[in-house]
């Protein structure tokens, strides 16, 4: 595309909870290396459909625009991602931007994920440390178990993987991939794994890893790459093991 | 009596390592945050986190820490604080250890360390290029621990809006706003510790996160708070610029051997990779023999400067220069660099493993901010405590790389207890304090909000943001010039004057984001006129701050700390001397 086009872009709105949706349509001038998150702004700093009607901004979450904090997942043309990272010559026109889906919406593309992070409390999803006082290094860890640990340590709470997952849904208690991978992350670190037991009767009494049926939708939708699918199988093997022979591993 | 309550105004680093001593001491946090803090802007910072460890036989020590920070910021900063800072550093380290971070390791399990900016030591530890995210979420673990144990209640999605202060002038709590349902409300809380980051969106586009608007510090400023160094803003040499806003290419990836250069040629058409070592240009190689690519950052971002605009050598003759790693093997890249190389590929679309990147300075971090003591981290105010890049100690007239995941960690655990120790000596209890204080300040926050939802004009409030945006860009960051400042200043009044003219296309309470912003952007236009004004003052050129009629640094007149007040609507100026008790100032050059 050239310089003088423009980019047409279709958002599902929302004014609130309890509102009806509707489709808005709005033209925003090409510039190279445009992002949806710019298109927004555009939008916010001149708010009229491209019928000419005057509207409201668009809400929507963002904070880092680079990929790393999560905020600005949202489902363009048809696939859960991040705003920041979609680049507008790299999507088909016109744009559609909806709200994900399985979480309670907000207003417009907002949506409240809090339900992630209620299950992280749940599960317990951190190494339990005695205090913040100097009482020496902690333990040693071989390159190769980093670099595991690292990789699914990366994890944003974006929620993409829910969005995708068909257990995901109104019947379901199933905690998602996202959760199921923090479980391994911490029943993998030395002092995290003091604690294995905790976390794997819990996911055992929510909507845990039983839940999952493989689809394997997480794993593609996942921005970070996380190995979602072999931590949904991780977890599953060892709470099955916990169940079983539980006070013998301990 | 109720029990001792202490407020966090941010859920980055320094907020939650402040709320984690604090509740580790057995009071009961309030930790209110724009975002829930996961997503704080702690998580963009790739580098690593300094420590004098010596790990690697090179005899480093937290004394060299030190005295390389002081250097690196151009003696500005009050030094005992900063000896404190780097002592503390190695513990710190060991601390996030234990707490899970991901750091990368040697083939004997040891924590690996790295070369940065301003230092000839590998002393940066690092989680490959996404540090931050992994110390953030480290914390933010802890965090959720204490909240299942009901110590810290978060109040995610609520904006800080100010404090409320009794008619002794003591902080007795805050007032805030949901951002979903527009509520405002007064919250007491027996001390608030301030921990809100960077201001970067005063200069529109610039590294930081959309939540770093410094409107918290200014609308602090405004109520009495004491601001410090206004003028000194870090801009990084290596960002990918953007519409939306500039993603930083971390300093690690020279510190892991990427070479900054341009062609000898001017608007050399050629793909760089077929252009010869021999028609390269390593300007920081060739002008600064001994730390080469890894000078501090001021000194890399005037040198590119120079190199683009006064040379002409900018890359395709745009504003841009290489910054290459195409010669270093792709494993140890992704192993080490993966996080930020990924960036630059998702964003530009080049895999940069095969392509020299290209980068160009933009504004990063903030090194001046709310005036603190020198102890605990106390404003002027009783009762208001501030940490992490809102506050204006540590770094100086310069930040060195990997110093600033630091500064908010000490920060934070200097404010915690030092907030603890403040509320339990207090007298009378913010429980205690008559609700006519806090329904006074809830009444004119209200006002305000109520004022903007209904005010007639043409102005749009992201107008008005972009012009200030440009302005700051254009004229306080990194070349100064006292008639362009001034012409600045004179654009922000304006500015000011326009802001009273933005007609807001939605009116509604829930989630109204652009009534929000335009709320934060009142504050932040008054900042941006504190940055410019504070800028005008200091003749001289130290460390970031650099002003070509004033070319050297004068310890005579301007190793000062330049302190700002707030009085009936106007700035006024005090200037404290520096403690540099320590390490007497010497020249500043990193040519040998």
């Amino acid at each position: 595309m050239a310089e003088g086009k423009t980019i047409v872009l279709k958002i599902k709105r929302r004014a609130g909870p309890a509102e009806p949706a509707r489709w808005e349509e709005f033209a925003v001038a090409w510039r190279p290396n445009l992002n949806v998150i710019a298109c927004l702004i555009a939008i916010a700093e001149n708010p009229v459909t491209r019928d000419g009607r005057n509207t409201t901004p668009v809400s929507y979450e963002s904070n880092c625009l680079e990929e790393v904090c999560g905020a600005c997942a949202m489902v363009i043309n048809s696939r859960s991602r991040q705003a920041c990272s979609a680049l507008v010559d790299q999507l088909e026109q016109p744009i559609r931007l909806e709200p994900m889906s399985k979480f309670p919406i907000v207003r417009d593309l907002v949506v409240d994920r809090s339900r992630m992070f209620e299950n992280a409390k749940r599960l317990r999803c951190w190494v339990p440390i005695d205090g913040t006082y100097a009482i020496g290094p902690g333990p040693r860890v071989a390159p190769e178990r980093q670099e595991v640990a690292y990789a699914l340590s990366r994890c944003m709470f974006c929620g993409n993987c829910l969005e995708v997952c068909p257990k995901v849904n109104e019947n379901s208690d199933f905690v998602g991939a996202a959760l199921l991978n923090q479980v391994r992350l911490f029943n993998a670190h030395p002092t995290g794994r003091m604690h294995a037991h905790e976390r794997l009767q819990a996911v055992r009494g929510i909507g845990g890893v039983q839940d999952c049926d493989n689809a394997q939708n997480c794993v593609k939708a996942c921005p970070k790459n996380i190995p979602l699918t072999e931590s949904n199988n991780d977890v599953n093997r060892q709470a099955l093991l916990d169940a079983i022979l539980g006070w013998m591993l301990r | 009596m109720s029990e001792t309550r202490i407020q966090l105004i941010g859920g980055g680093l320094a907020g939650l390592m402040a709320a984690i001593r604090v509740a580790e001491l057995g009071h009961p946090v309030d930790l209110f945050s724009v975002v829930p803090v996961r997503r704080s802007h702690s998580v963009c910072a790739q580098g690593g986190i300094n420590a004098a460890k010596n790990l690697k036989g090179e005899g480093d020590s937290t004394w060299q820490h030190f005295d390389d920070t002081v250097y690196g910021g151009d003696f500005l900063q009050n030094q005992p604080l900063v000896k404190g800072m780097c002592e503390a550093a190695p513990g710190i380290i060991d601390l996030l250890d234990r707490m899970g971070v991901t750091f990368n390791r040697t083939a004997e399990g040891l924590l690996d360390f790295r070369r940065f900016g301003g230092t000839l030591y590998h002393r940066t530890a690092f989680a490959g290029a996404t540090t931050g995210q992994q110390l953030l979420y480290a914390l933010d673990e802890q965090v959720r621990r204490y909240e299942a144990e009901g110590r810290i209640r978060k109040l995610e999605g609520w904006m800080f809006l100010s404090a409320v202060l009794d008619d002794a002038g003591v902080s007795r709590g805050v007032c805030a706003v949901s951002l979903r349902s527009g509520e405002i409300r007064a919250f007491p809380g027996d001390a608030t510790i301030v921990a809100t980051g960077g201001i970067g969106s005063i200069f529109g586009q610039s590294t930081n996160s959309v939540a770093c608007t410094g409107s918290a510090q200014s609308a602090l400023f405004q109520q009495g708070v004491h601001y410090a160094n206004a003028e000194m803003i870090q801009v990084h040499p290596t960002a990918i610029p953007g519409e939306d806003k500039c993603r930083l290419i971390s300093e690690s990836v020279r510190g892991e051997g990427g070479r900054v250069w341009v062609p000898k040629t001017p608007h050399d058409a050629r793909d760089p990779r077929t252009i010869p070592e021999a028609e390269r240009f390593y300007f920081l190689e060739e002008w600064y023999p001994k730390y080469g690519n890894l000078v501090p950052r001021d000194v890399a971002t005037r040198a590119i400067h120079k190199v683009v605009h006064e040379e002409g050598l900018g890359v395709d003759g745009k504003a841009m220069v290489y910054l290459d790693v195409t010669h270093l093997p792709r494993e140890m890249l992704m192993r080490k660099l993966g996080g930020v190389l990924e960036i630059y590929e998702k964003f530009v679309g080049l895999d940069p493993c095969e392509h020299p990147m290209k980068v160009f300075p933009a504004q990063h971090y903030t090194m001046g901010g709310l005036w603190v003591d020198n102890e605990t981290q106390a404003t002027n105010v009783p009762g208001i405590y501030a940490a992490g890049e809102c506050d204006y100690q540590y770094h100086g007239a310069n930040r060195l790389g990997a110093n600033s995941l630091l500064s908010c960690l000490y920060g934070g655990m200097l404010a915690g207890p030092a907030a603890v120790r403040y509320a339990r000596n207090l007298t009378v209890s913010a429980e205690a304090t008559p609700a006519s204080v806090f329904a006074r300040e809830q009444k004119r926050q209200e006002e305000i909000y109520d004022r903007l939802r209904n005010q007639e004009g043409n102005e749009s409030p992201i107008r008005i943001w972009r012009e200030m945006g440009e302005t700051m860009t254009r004229h306080v960051t990194v070349t100064r010039y006292n008639k362009d400042l001034a012409a600045a200043d004179a654009k922000l009044a304006e500015l000011q004057e326009r802001y009273r003219s933005i007609n807001l296309a939605d009116r509604a309470r829930w989630g109204n984001q652009s009534l929000h912003f335009t709320r934060e952007l009142g504050n932040m236009l008054v900042l941006a006129r504190l940055v410019s004004q504070s800028a005008i003052l200091r003749d001289e050129s130290r460390g970031a701050h650099y002003k070509p009629e004033f070319p050297d640094r004068d310890d005579e007149r301007w190793l000062r700390t330049i302190r700002a007040r707030y009085e009936g609507g106007k700035f006024q100026f005090e200037f404290d001397p520096v403690d540099t008790s320590l390490i007497p100032p010497r020249k500043r050059s990193y040519k040998s």
